[in-house]
């Protein structure tokens, strides 16, 4: 009995007693707010809906509190007790061995078919389902208790003076403002999880060495100097930036400032395109051609150089992955976003400047460089900076195209590895969360965190500030 | 008078100056110029590149196999029920691979031929057809014929993508005579005129001690390999079919450069290869099992239909949460909210989520969902819940835009008649704005559809070879699937990962559509 109760599919089970619950008081409230409206000589406060709403809400909210809690707190509490009731042979277990082993566990509970398996197993997997099923059995008593309690309560308060609707809107509001708090909640949420497994990781290996090492072997041995993924990042992005920047500002001063409205209506939505394709395709491209494409490119200057004579032995590394070619298609996808916010600033510098230069005997350009460029100056560097932070945090990209060795070397042919790559392969594949090199993983996190929140928070100052000086 | 009018020789000064300007002022305008054809050529190279490989996996080529589908292997005793029969892959692989040998008898004398001949079919590409016959029993005992795709390596050869070779003509073969120690002399009037040329073009190339390049002829569905070739005369050994053809049949070389033992394919392979296209049991046909098959191994029989069911979960979950919380989010911020310091905290929160790179959702996914909250790995479950985060500051950028462009008058006129600001909002403002803000939330979408670095971190990487069922299932999505593919180092994946990348965009270019025709239809200027 206990045991079908734990195959219960909670989830969906809970949302229909939700549903279910909100929708019958809702009912009930507004037969009896009606009921009121004829008894009553007077004139209602509130409209019959906002009763029915009213006991809704108190039939709802906290079955949902509730509901919130089995989600989060129910299979813990199963594995808590499942755990105190093991044979003492299972105590030799890691807390990692011991998840997997639940995992397999509730595996095996939800197919309903261990036929096969081991008799421990099967027992624990039994016994792992009866918990369950007492939690869903009381889960699903409170529910009902506290739904009828609230119906009751609900009801009981309507009266023709009542003032549903003023409490219902009251409601509705904190409701939005819980649906605005998930932003700092997000945030929170982010900070919090990075400085915590951040800690444990700085528990193990010196905060100083991981900053200021230059050794990074995290996969192998636990050398833990991340200085080489600093420098590849900060190269990468370097190179994108090279190409994003001037293309970028060219194309938005062009696009303002010459083109006619017609080439600007067709141009400016077709740069767009560019942010709008998804990075896994520039890194499959930059993969597919650019990579091989500067291979070669480098191999030629290589033997040209040794036939001239000009040097003894290749100069170039030439690899096939390389931080150039990473950076310049990364560049490309950072166009968009320096010119699109470029074009805006530049649009934003009023008219009567230019025509005061003009007035003076200015030439486009001129005045372009000399007036336009340096008013927008602030917002520019502010797409600069936005464009930065884009490109430290780029993952697949650099993932396909900018290789795996982590080392400082000037030469962009050679293959360099960034933060965002060494994340993506410390976390995937078998992670335990106990593990230096998993949280290592986080204090990479924490870093481009860091840093890409200083540059967008100057960024979206610097904005701020400029958008006030010209409106 | 001015001072210029005065002093002829400054005024020419001048005007050299302005000339000079202008240029400067021309060379400028060309900068612009070049910086934006830069940028649209860079697209053009990337859409064309990626679009002409696409096209190349957009059709691949099928043999045709006529067996009969005898009892004794298809459902042999105690195994003939329908489950069986669709589980029985080794039974369905024998009939073909006995059909192969029955056309080609020259393989079955040695077992590395059979192994050659067997490689023609993946075992796999039978499991379709199985599972047919599963559902209509009486076909057991017919004869049916049976499609399977060709190996990647011999269909990338047919589109002339694997293997170079150049295809010669060969001129008319006068007398072919059996020699000694087996094979054949071919001879006729300068008959490989064409061939002694091109070899002694593609020698130029390679270093002096490498080996002959293979030279085949084929005449009908006959091929063999040339040795000792001369201008008038050549040795040849018999690959497949009958020597006569060669007398009776046009007769054509292909010269291939690639050494053999550096090829993924054989000369005895691409003798049956074209023996199959001669008799018209190879065909062309169009990869729809690019959106019918899941994930595989084999390149001839992976599809995306599992990682498109996992997208389309994940976006579900995503659309679910991030899209009234965001929507929500805007009203309140838009319409409520009083301006003190918790409201500036929380804008200044948003503006930055949106701009966090989006791996570090990865991480809060990892920690948060998988390590704290215990909640499975690689389920679209988390996928779209860590979307959503990322999802959100998107929404309620748009959504505030949307709600902001609703005139004050609006409000207005609602609360004059007696609204309270709730209704005003949700009776009223929202309405109005409601395709600005669904066309962000659609925007939204596509830009964590085509997310792929967070969902690495929640272990949405995995092999799924299951279309996924429910939010909790292990399940991958579409640019996962390409990251995928394109890390696996067989030729043949290239192309295909260019078709699940143009299906991806297609996903893209219908959501981004959508939006274009809900502004054009909806949209209103106040």
């Amino acid at each position: 009995m206990l045991q079908q109760l734990g195959q219960l599919p909670m989830g969906w089970l809970l949302i229909a007693l939700i549903a279910v619950f909100g929708s019958s008081a809702f009912f009930l409230g507004r037969m009896r707010a009606e009921r009121l409206l004829m008894s009553t000589t007077g004139r209602m406060h509130s409209r019959p809906n906002y009763h029915g709403y009213y006991v809704a809400m108190w039939a709802t909210v906290p079955v949902l509190v509730i509901a919130f809690a089995y989600a989060v707190f129910g299979e813990t509490l199963t594995r808590g007790q499942l755990e105190r009731e093991l044979p003492s042979s299972f105590s030799r277990l890691s807390p990692v061995e011991l998840q997997s082993y639940f995992d397999s566990v509730r595996l095996a509970a939800g197919s309903a078919a261990s036929a096969g398996a081991d008799r421990v197993f099967e027992a624990i997997t039994n016994r792992y389902l009866e918990l369950r099923g007492l939690v869903n059995a009381a889960t699903l008593v409170i529910l009902g208790l506290v739904a009828a309690f609230g119906i009751f309560w609900g009801q009981s308060r309507l009266k023709s003076d009542f003032r549903a609707r003023a409490l219902v809107e009251n409601g509705m509001e904190l409701v939005l403002f819980l649906c605005a708090g998930v932003a700092i909640a997000t945030t929170a949420g982010i900070v919090l999880s990075l400085l915590y497994e951040s800690l444990l990781f700085f528990q193990k290996v010196s905060a100083w060495d991981f900053l200021t090492g230059t050794r990074w072997n995290a996969q192998t041995e636990a050398e833990f100097g991340a200085l080489p993924l600093f420098f590849g990042t900060f190269m990468i992005a370097l190179i994108a930036m090279l190409v994003a920047a001037p293309i970028g500002l060219f194309s938005a001063i062009f696009l303002s400032e010459y083109a006619s409205p017609t080439a600007r209506a067709w141009i400016k939505p077709i740069l767009e395109i560019l942010a709008g394709i998804p990075t896994v395709v520039y890194g499959f491209f930059a993969l597919l051609v650019v990579a091989p494409g500067i291979r070669s490119a480098s191999i030629w200057i290589n033997e040209t150089a040794i036939q001239l004579g000009l040097a003894s032995e290749p100069i170039l590394a030439a690899q096939p992955t390389s931080a150039l070619a990473a950076g310049l298609v990364m560049g490309i996808m950072v166009i968009p976003f320096v010119s699109s916010l470029s074009d805006d600033v530049i649009n934003a510098v009023p008219q009567t400047l230019r025509d005061a230069a003009y007035a003076l005997g200015a030439t486009k350009s001129e005045t372009v460089q000399q007036v336009v460029v340096p008013a927008a100056l602030p917002g520019i560097i502010a797409a600069l900076l936005l464009a930065v932070s884009r490109a430290i945090g780029e993952t697949m990209i650099v993932v396909m195209a900018a290789g795996k060795s982590a080392r400082i070397s000037m030469d962009p042919t050679s293959d360099l590895t960034t933060i965002t790559v060494q994340i993506v392969s410390l976390m995937t594949g078998e992670t335990g969360f106990d593990d230096p090199k998993t949280l290592s993983a986080f204090a990479l996190g924490l870093v481009l965190f860091t840093v890409t929140l200083a540059f967008n928070v100057v960024a979206l100052r610097v904005v701020k500030k400029y958008r006030e000086k010209y409106d | 008078m001015t001072d210029t009018a005065r002093n002829p020789d400054s005024k020419a000064k001048a005007m050299k100056r302005l000339k000079k300007r202008r240029a400067a002022d021309g060379r400028f305008r060309f900068y612009g110029l070049s910086a934006i054809l830069t940028a649209l050529g860079a697209l053009a190279v990337l859409v064309i590149t990626i679009g002409s490989q696409a096209l190349s996996a957009a059709t691949y080529h099928v043999v045709n196999y006529d067996i009969t589908l005898d009892p004794a292997v298809i459902a042999p005793e105690g195994a003939g029920r329908p489950e069986d029969i669709g589980r029985n892959v080794e039974g369905f692989y024998g009939l073909v691979r006995d059909n192969l040998l029955e056309t080609f008898p020259e393989a079955a004398e040695d077992r590395a031929s059979r192994r050659e001949v067997a490689d023609f079919v993946t075992r796999l590409a039978v499991l379709p057809t199985a599972q047919m016959v599963a559902k209509q029993p009486e076909l057991v005992g017919t004869r049916i014929t049976l499609t399977a795709p060709l190996n990647d390596d011999l269909d990338l050869y047919l589109k002339g993508q694997g293997v170079r070779e150049r295809k010669l003509d060969v001129g008319a073969i006068a007398s072919i005579k059996g020699e000694a120690e087996g094979g054949y002399r071919v001879t006729g009037a300068g008959a490989f005129d064409a061939v002694v040329a091109a070899m002694a073009v593609a020698a130029a190339d390679l270093p002096a001690d490498a080996p002959e390049p293979s030279v085949l002829l084929t005449a009908g569905p006959s091929t063999g390999r040339l040795t000792e070739i001369s201008a008038g005369s050549a040795h040849l050994e018999l690959l497949t079919g009958k020597i006569r053809d060669f007398a009776r049949l046009q007769s054509k070389a292909r010269l291939i450069v690639a050494l053999e033992s550096e090829r993924t394919i054989s000369d005895q392979q691409i003798a049956w290869t074209l023996a199959l296209k001669d008799m018209d049991r190879i065909d062309r046909v169009p990869r729809t099992t690019l959106l019918t098959n899941s994930d595989s191994t084999y390149p001839e029989l992976a599809g995306g239909l599992a990682a498109i069911v996992g997208s389309l979960l994940t976006m579900l979950i995503t659309a679910l949460v991030a899209m009234p919380i965001g929507i929500l989010a805007a009203v309140y911020l838009e319409e409520f909210a009083p301006k003190n310091r918790v409201t500036e905290f929380i804008e200044v929160n948003i503006n930055n989520l949106a701009a966090v790179p989006s791996i570090v959702f990865g991480l809060l996914g990892a920690a948060l969902y998988i390590n704290f909250l215990g909640m499975p790995r690689s389920a679209p479950l988390v996928g779209g819940l860590v979307l959503a985060l990322m999802t959100f500051p998107v929404v309620i950028i748009a959504s505030r835009a949307a709600l902001k462009a609703v005139p004050p008058s609006v409000r207005s006129g609602a609360l004059a008649v007696g609204a309270s600001q709730m209704q005003t909002v949700f009776h009223h403002v929202v309405p109005l704005a409601a395709p600005g803000i669904l066309t962000g939330a659609i925007l939204g979408m596509a830009r964590a559809l085509g997310e792929s670095a967070p969902l690495l971190l929640i272990g949405m990487v995995a092999f799924v070879g299951d279309v996924p069922r429910s939010p909790t299932d292990e399940s991958t999505v579409m640019p996962v699937l390409i990251f995928s593919w394109s890390n696996n180092a067989e030729r043949a994946w290239e192309p295909l990962t260019s078709a699940m990348i143009i299906v991806l965009l297609a996903f893209l270019l219908l959501m981004n559509g959508l939006v274009v025709f809900l502004r054009r239809k909806y949209e209103r200027r106040w």
